[in-house]
């Protein structure tokens, strides 16, 4: 370099030199010799684009052979999803308008403007133009605390798509907003110890119902639920919103086709490690108590069926950590996870549930675990499900369904990784068809496609969870979703997917395996006489 | 300063060449990569971004929009700075771009002692990395040009010399 380097030094110049000066910069025509010259990227272009197309035929073909290896080229696609609703206008009222039923409002297409003129600021507010008009009205709202009910009545009167020409009405008692014949439908978001009994009540009122998830709080009410559905021409509809992703619907696809071969362990778990992950939602984010009082609150409306205790801020907000009002991470948690794996599965009713745990990290007044394992077991299926929660690390540990031929995780993506000793894949892991060591398909709903065989650094790219959905590359929420599947219902008199056959089932598992966390003892269920013993 | 009138032995040429179509070649692969797969994203990356970018790396992933344009101006300027460096097009602009491309990329991620990255990086890495290396390159490539002669620069400047 130093000889030469770019020093022009004419002297130095031998015949093996290859001077660019002696290019004819400035000769009238171009030579042969110089446009050849000056076109010597061109073949190296054309290499490169001849490889490139070698390439994408080759990982097409490559990828096209492991999912015909599999039995998954024939993947339908997702539904489209479709702006259009019924005509019907339906009319609805919420009850209980706490952080529940102002993501339930939000669902429907209603937000406080505030609100809306954050997320317009913050640039968020795009993902809820995809929702479309579901044409309802909130035109009730009822709750216990004024300050929710002023809340929920600004919102209801806030709609994304039109202005409402009903005028929304604050109900003290939700007894008072069932009995108005101008309400349709309601949402019930209150506390988990009200559900069942407010639902019951709007049944029999003839209001269509969805519910939040937990269904009932214990197996009397839950057996009353039933029966009152089913004897109702109303459409019940539970909040567990899961099935609606567009993940969910791939992997029942790719559970059905049998990929994973047969399924004996289905492993799902909770890992948090927040104070608010463990219901201390008491408090603001500068420390002080959330506002709340007496005054402002209907404290024995609040309290319902559940015995009495002076009013507590800590109660009114932390309900869940109280067997009084819920049933802990089995209420909250549990419940998503069982939903998941029932109609990922259709498993049903466990045989026998066993649940442990303890109070092992947050010692404050709590009575629910935070730590808590439960197994449930189904001789009939050969299978076993596991779910194990902890409050106090958020290392993930993901929702696994173990297969003889294949493992598959299912998140906000899906992974699938084959069995290094599949009977199924035998031959082709020998042949090299198929590489155990890393996951053959992964799906990503941003996407909406399966891709096999992706790189190790399109995996990172895949992790990136949220709360919604991607239909034909368009985000959506879930609870939209739940909700607009329960309003089409509605209209057309048809069955939703979380019916109350599917509520019944969770609602059971759910009972069970909190009877045997107090009990201490394994649970079964009596499938003859439909208790839990 | 650099003339036009530089000569080079048929090796040094033939290696800097060699190294302009392969640096060229490797940065046109890179951007239609990330064409070809509709899952890439610069947010991981930038996720990771952890030394003097690393705050306007959090801005742009914090707007989805902001993400959107710099994911697509990453893609095209790598396709277009590739392309140009192989053709030898508009050599000297496209490699001081590519080289910058390339700087800001170890920027936001360089291995320097008690920076740690989760996602995995190519080799075993102390300081320098084959990103800084690359864009180095790229400047040594438009210190030393081959481009208006081996390019279709040769027909930009063959006419501004005549003229």
């Amino acid at each position: 370099m130093d000889k030469q380097g770019n020093e022009s030094n004419h002297s130095k110049k031998n015949n093996k030199d290859v001077s660019l000066d002696d290019m004819n910069l400035g000769s009238k025509s171009i030579s042969r010799r110089n446009m050849l010259k000056a076109l010597a990227g061109v073949p190296v272009a054309g290499l490169l684009g001849f490889n490139l197309w070698r390439k994408i035929d080759f990982d097409k073909e490559k990828e096209l052979r492991t999912l015909k290896e599999l039995g998954l080229h024939e993947l339908q696609n997702q539904k489209t999803y479709c702006h259009k609703v019924g005509e019907a206008h339906i009319t609805i009222g919420i009850i209980g308008f706490g952080n529940r039923g102002r993501a339930l409002a939000q669902g429907l297409g209603f937000l406080h403007p505030k609100e809306i003129e954050k997320r317009k600021k913050n640039n968020t507010f795009k993902s809820l133009e995809q929702q479309g008009d579901l044409n309802v009205s909130i035109v009730g709202i009822c709750d216990v605390f004024d300050l929710h009910a002023q809340r929920g009545l600004e919102t209801a009167n806030s709609n994304l798509w039109h202005k409402s020409n009903h005028s929304v009405k604050r109900y003290l008692t939700y007894q008072e907003m069932l009995s108005d014949k101008d309400i349709d439908a309601v949402i019930i978001a209150t506390p988990d110890h009200h559900h069942a009994r407010m639902a019951i009540d709007a049944i029999k009122a003839g209001k269509h119902v969805y519910l939040e998830k937990t269904i009932a709080h214990t197996e009397d009410e839950l057996n009353e639920l039933y029966d009152v559905v089913k004897n109702s021409n109303v459409v019940f509809q539970l909040g567990h919103q899961i099935t609606q992703s567009t993940t969910f619907k791939q992997a029942k696809e790719i559970i059905d086709k049998g990929v994973l071969g047969k399924i004996t362990l289905v492993e799902a778990t909770t890992n948090r490690n927040t104070p608010e992950g463990a219901w201390i939602r008491h408090l603001d984010s500068n420390g002080n108590p959330k506002p709340g009082n007496e005054d402002e609150i209907d404290w024995k409306q609040w309290l319902g069926q559940t015995p009495y205790v002076p009013f507590s801020i800590d109660r009114f907000y932390n309900w869940t950590k109280w067997f009084a009002y819920d049933t802990g991470m089995i209420g909250q948690l549990f419940t998503h996870e069982f939903d998941a794996v029932n109609q990922l599965l259709r498993i049903g009713i466990p045989k026998t549930v066993s649940s442990s745990g303890g109070i092992y990290y947050w010692k404050d007044n709590r009575e629910i675990p935070d730590s808590l394992h439960c197994i449930l077991e189904y001789p009939d299926r050969d299978l076993t499900m596991l779910y194990s929660a902890n409050l106090a690390s958020s290392r993930k540990r993901g929702r696994v369904f173990m297969g003889h031929d294949a493992s598959m995780e299912l998140g906000n993506t899906i992974r699938i990784m084959i069995d290094n000793n599949s009977t199924r894949y035998k031959s082709s892991i020998q042949k090299g068809l198929i590489d155990t060591s890393s996951p053959v398909i992964s799906f990503d709903p941003n996407v909406g496609q399966i891709d096999a065989l992706t790189s190790a650094t399109a995996k990172y790219y895949a992790d990136r969870g949220l709360t919604n959905t991607v239909i034909n590359g368009k985000e959506v929420d879930v609870t939209h979703l739940h909700l607009r599947e329960w309003l089409t219902c509605i209209r057309e008199n048809r069955m939703p997917s979380s019916n109350i056959d599917i509520g019944y089932e969770i609602g059971i598992t759910s009972l069970m395996a909190h009877r045997s966390y107090i009990e201490k003892r394994q649970v079964s269920w009596d499938e003859k006489n439909k208790r839990i013993v | 300063m650099i003339k036009q009138n530089i000569s080079y032995t048929k090796s040094q040429l033939c290696v800097l060449l060699a190294l302009r179509f392969l640096v060229g070649w490797h940065i046109l692969y890179e951007g239609i990569s990330k064409v070809l797969n509709p899952q890439w994203s610069s947010y991981s990356f930038l996720n990771e971004s952890q030394w003097i970018l690393s705050g306007i790396s959090k801005w742009i992933i914090s707007n989805p929009n902001i993400l959107m344009l710099v994911d697509a101006v990453n893609i095209w300027t790598l396709i277009l700075v590739g392309a140009f460096l192989i053709l030898g097009f508009l050599f000297k602009p496209s490699a001081i771009i590519g080289s910058l491309l390339l700087l800001t990329y170890y920027l936001n991620a360089p291995p320097l002692l008690g920076l740690e990255y989760s996602i995995p990086m190519d080799g075993s890495n102390l300081i320098v990395n084959k990103t800084l290396i690359e864009s180095v390159v790229l400047v040594l490539l438009v210190l030393f040009p081959t481009n208006k002669v081996f390019g279709i620069d040769y027909f930009i400047f063959r006419k501004t010399v005549k003229d």
